[in-house]
């Protein structure tokens, strides 16, 4: 019965990839997209970056939403984590590599996160990526020294200052008649650091965002042993 | 070129079958991140350097990390004391 359940599964998937590919030889009009792209972002939007021109011109609408998921998930792992009963085993400090390596390393990361998130229109990179970047930087002396306080307060008012920023920035683009999300105050000139508009601004607001809320994940997968250890000894 | 990105394709092949068959946890999720690492260096030779950017952190980094938290933690629950 599993073997033929198995069986029918596998040739929906079969006739699922193999109708995808029959289909996908015909669509010429996705590459049309993206040489329209490549040929008039620069003078459009002005981000040397292609990549973040989509990602925060063409595409803002979808990065909105891919926020509020990882917002969502967020969420509901916190939620979830709140409700569970243990934690991890020690509460005792790392060893001296770790804790050597947290202090080299904290000013580091925080460098090479905050650089990729400023030079995401000019290089690769960006708000994602600079966040996860800053989230471990700051979750990195947790690590080494468990019970280190992490203020929750002020990674949840950050959070939502750069969410409500970002959606902010994108209804100015509105009082000045254009669309939802459309880059506003002005191109620039394309490579310098204060160019492209309001994308450096809305990829500072999404690595706020990110960074926050992976921290405060993070710390609540890896906090909770302090007060759970305590109580452990107690009794 | 061509025999970088053969190299490649077959490390992350040979570390995703790591990640099944290998019994210990922490070794299979070390297998794991040399997958994302082995994309990641897969994405820059392709000249898709975000997309390998978000492999290395999303992938590698911070999975990783929260996959180790999670063996920690589930391991870790009173085996020890």
């Amino acid at each position: 019965m599993q073997r033929l359940a198995s069986l029918v599964f596998l040739s929906g998937l079969a006739f699922l990839l193999v109708t995808l590919y029959l289909e996908m030889n015909q669509s010429a009009t996705l590459t049309n997209v993206g040489q329209m792209i490549n040929a008039e972002s620069v003078n459009e939007v002005g981000a040397a970056n292609l990549v973040t021109s989509v990602v925060l011109g063409y595409r803002a609408f979808d990065t909105l939403v891919e926020l509020s998921i990882l917002f969502t998930a967020a969420i509901a792992a916190g939620l979830v984590l709140a409700g569970l009963e243990g934690g991890l085993p020690t509460a005792r400090p790392a060893g001296f590599i770790l804790r050597a390596g947290a202090e080299l390393l904290f000013p580091l990361l925080l460098v090479v996160g905050l650089y990729i998130i400023l030079h995401g229109h000019l290089t690769p990179g960006g708000g994602f990526q600079g966040g996860v970047i800053l989230a471990t930087a700051f979750f990195i002396p947790v690590l080494a020294l468990p019970g280190t306080p992490l203020d929750h307060r002020l990674i949840s008012i950050i959070e939502g200052l750069a969410g409500t920023a970002f959606i902010v920035i994108g209804l100015l683009a509105m009082f000045g008649g254009d669309a939802f999300m459309a880059p506003v105050f002005g191109k620039g000139v394309v490579g310098e650091l204060l160019s492209s508009g309001s994308l450096p601004l809305l990829y500072i607001a999404v690595g706020l965002k990110v960074g926050a809320e992976l921290a405060g994940l993070l710390v609540n997968m890896a906090a909770y042993q302090a007060e759970t250890t305590a109580g452990a000894d107690e009794s | 070129m061509q025999l970088l990105v053969l190299f490649t394709v077959i490390l992350i092949l040979v570390s995703a079958l790591g990640v099944f068959f290998v019994r210990d946890l922490y070794a299979s999720l070390i297998a794991f991140s040399v997958v994302s690492l082995g994309l990641a260096v897969l994405f820059v030779l392709l000249r898709a350097p975000d997309v390998a950017m978000t492999e290395a952190t999303v992938g590698a980094g911070l999975g990783s990390l929260l996959f180790a938290l999670a063996i920690w933690r589930i391991n870790g629950s009173g085996r020890e004391d």
